[in-house]
């Protein structure tokens, strides 16, 4: 599912962020590819907001729409900070497999 | 993908501020909100340059604090080249000697990522952990030496708006470190060196930044996303060893910032900080202060003094009219600017900096976001587009936080179009009093907001090219700091002074001699058949549009006298609304925007404003026919 489809006030993880600005600049705040973020609500008529520690991002829909996400099946419960990013690592490296073969 | 522009050195190496030899460039650096500028202005004092940085419309401080020079750079997330905050940080930081990073210790997951950056850059670099009690007040501990530990270089706690700690941090500045960072990432840079220079960058160019590498003549490397998801690995890594948080459920401030957000309580709460900043800008500077500053003080002592000065000087006749008549470089850009604007500007920077620096901007920027798409605009535009009812030239400065240059234009646009200044506004709500009522209040304001909305879903199909999306980090709500407020006030305002005066006395030349060539009479009766037949409205309501070209207000306030109807008033009012903007904001959207869209605005508007007022004259008359 998508950022924007996301359960109010669950914790889910960022599978894919396909723009390459929104990607880095998301990585800056703190949330990857892999990362298991407290939770993503969409406002009402508005953009989402999605918590992540102490930290607060919104997105504007558009973008939200094309970021996808999966519920976590754990919740919130027993999450190791350090794990979401190994994913997320594992991520990149397809990702720069990728980038590398286009040449770029 | 398009960077922003960012060579701003032909050749490599012209620094953006000179140090003398021998003196260390020290360079303060940090996410947007954390601080930076107290630790500036304790380190800096009072003699402080604030300066564009070449090529771009950023602002840097300078100051000396002993032997050395500081350098206060632009709040960013990163180091790179996605807007021109980042350029000139990045410009700034590639050259720094030491680099004082200013993180907060509430968000450090986020600001540890550009302090890891750093390091990796292989920057001689001192952390000050600033905001540790606001830390501690929310649960958050930070194991200092730990940190400093991790990171490899010398950590200081800091409380910087009560200056706890900055002698630490001085100190602390001789034994800053080059820091601890990927060995398999300093392999690479270690291989890009001979053929880049600096680590820092090599580092850059590792990242995929196309102007750096440009800088080299060597091909940027796609390497962003995995070096980027190494390093917050590495950053995530060091937060989860150093900092425990007890307690993680909602405070009172993070809901209050939801409310904020959210239509049902955002939106009143929205109008009444609307409301409030009219009521500031709009009726006790605009009509009350400036009253005083340009009615009392410059037309009534000061432009008679020059008057009298000049006459004696030049005599009579067309020297005199340049210099000192009605519209005479001397007299009018000494009354615009110090008399009119001066308040104005004061008034408008002390809000911003108020909202600024309460956290609340980027609320209402989400708050609106959704409407905003519609015009091809994200969340953020509302920020000019608020400000345009204050004053249209400043507003259009502040278009530099928008996006892009599709976005700015959109921005700029609008604001130029369809929203009326505080000074007009003045005019137009005692005329709409006038008229007598809520009827004809309630029409002008839906036909604007229409017409608002027209021009932006217009512009927004027909510009080429995409709008960015809303992607904001949203800081924590904050009360001001009354000195901090001050001092960002009293910078801008000198800038912008300094920037916006040549611009008037040029304007000023320019409409003297239209005047003094009688070709501003000229134009006047050239505009009046138009002014009957087509808006019905009386042969003198051309002089209003003709004082509309220098002034929305004077535009406006030449309709005072002609005894219009209701459907009259309404009819001039909605044309003086879309009328030009103002010779101030016209210069400024040429310095802004360029010449050619400058011309867009300024005919487009003339056009729309016609055909609108006709139209809705002849709609009138047709009605009342039938």
């Amino acid at each position: 599912m998508t950022l924007l489809q996301a359960k109010k006030n669950r914790p889910v993880r960022i599978i894919e962020i396909p723009d390459e600005r929104a990607r880095a600049q998301c990585v800056r705040f703190g949330i990857g590819e892999g990362t298991l973020v407290d939770s993503a609500e969409t406002l009402m008529a508005g953009p989402v907001l999605v918590r992540h520690r102490n930290q607060e991002i919104c997105l504007g829909r558009k973008l939200a729409c094309r970021i996808l996400v999966e519920e976590d099946p754990r919740g919130s419960q027993g999450r190791d900070p350090v794990e979401g990013a190994a994913d997320g690592a594992r991520l990149a490296r397809r990702r720069g497999w990728r980038l590398r073969r286009r040449g770029v | 993908m398009n960077e922003a522009h960012g060579s701003h050195h032909s050749c490599h190496g012209g620094p953006a501020v000179q140090a003398p030899p021998g003196a260390r460039k020290i360079v303060l650096v940090g996410n947007p909100n954390v601080g930076k500028s107290l630790f500036f202005n304790a380190f800096t004092g009072l003699y402080v340059d604030v300066s564009n940085f070449p090529g771009t419309t950023v602002s840097i401080s300078s100051g000396v604090m002993g032997d050395d020079v500081v350098l206060d750079t632009p709040g960013i997330y990163g180091v790179s080249s996605f807007n021109d905050e980042e350029t000139v940080a990045r410009d700034i930081i590639t050259e720094a000697d030491v680099v004082l990073n200013v993180v907060d210790a509430v968000h450090l997951e986020r600001d540890l990522f550009l302090t890891q950056q750093l390091l990796d850059m292989g920057l001689p670099t001192v952390v000050a952990l600033n905001m540790v009690d606001e830390a501690e007040s929310r649960g958050v501990s930070v194991d200092v030496a730990g940190l400093s530990a991790q990171l490899g270089v010398p950590v200081v706690p800091t409380v910087a708006v009560s200056r706890e700690g900055f002698d630490r941090v001085r100190e602390a500045l001789d034994s800053a470190r080059v820091g601890v960072s990927d060995p398999v990432l300093q392999d690479r840079l270690l291989s890009l060196l001979d053929r880049v220079g600096t680590k820092a960058e090599a580092l850059l160019v590792l990242e995929g930044d196309p102007f750096i590498a440009e800088r080299h003549g060597v091909e940027p490397q796609g390497l962003r996303d995995e070096i980027y998801m190494d390093r917050r690995r590495r950053v995530n890594d060091m937060v989860a060893k150093v900092v425990s948080q007890r307690d993680r459920s909602l405070d009172l401030r993070t809901r209050l910032g939801h409310a904020l957000m959210r239509p049902l309580t955002g939106l009143p709460a929205l109008a009444l900080v609307l409301w409030v900043m009219y009521e500031i800008i709009g009726v006790l500077v605009a009509q009350t202060i400036v009253g005083f500053t340009e009615g009392t003080i410059m037309q009534g002592y000061v432009e008679p003094a020059i008057r009298s000065v000049v006459g004696s000087v030049a005599g009579g006749g067309v020297a005199y009219e340049l210099l000192a008549g009605e519209f005479g470089v001397v007299t009018l850009t000494i009354t615009y600017v110090l008399g009119l604007l001066l308040p104005l500007v004061i008034g408008f920077y002390l809000l911003l900096s108020l909202l600024e620096d309460s956290g609340y901007l980027p609320r209402i920027a989400a708050l609106t976001d959704r409407l905003m798409t519609a015009i091809g605009l994200n969340g953020r535009a509302i920020i000019p587009i608020i400000l345009g009812f204050g004053c249209i030239t400043m507003a259009t400065i502040t278009t530099r936080i928008l996006g892009n240059e599709r976005e700015r234009r959109i921005a700029t646009a609008l604001m130029a179009f369809a929203i009326p200044c505080s000074a007009q506004l003045g005019v137009i709500v005692a005329l709409l009093a006038a008229a007598g009522g809520l009827g004809i209040t309630v029409a002008y304001g839906g036909i604007m907001f229409v017409v608002f909305g027209l021009i932006g879903v217009g512009l927004a199909r027909y510009l080429p090219g995409a709008s960015t999306d809303l992607l904001i980090d949203l800081p924590p709500l904050r009360l001001p700091r009354p000195i901090n407020v001050a001092t960002k006030t009293y910078h801008k305002t000198v800038m912008f002074l300094r920037e916006v005066t040549v611009y008037f006395a040029a304007g000023a030349l320019i409409l003297g001699v239209l005047q003094v060539t009688g070709l501003l009479v000229a134009a006047q009766d050239a505009l009046a058949p138009l002014t009957e037949s087509w808006l019905h409205l009386p042969r003198e309501a051309a002089t209003a549009f003709i004082m509309g070209f220098v002034r929305r207000d004077f535009g406006a306030a030449g309709l005072y006298d002609l005894g219009l109807s209701g459907g009259g008033i309404l009819v001039a009012l909605v044309t003086i609304t879309l009328f030009v903007p103002c010779i101030a904001s016209v210069l400024v959207i040429m310095k802004e925007r360029g010449r050619a869209f400058m011309l867009f605005t300024w005919v487009g508007s003339v056009v729309l404003a016609f055909a609108v007022g006709g139209i809705l004259a002849n709609a009138i008359s047709w009605l009342s026919a039938a």
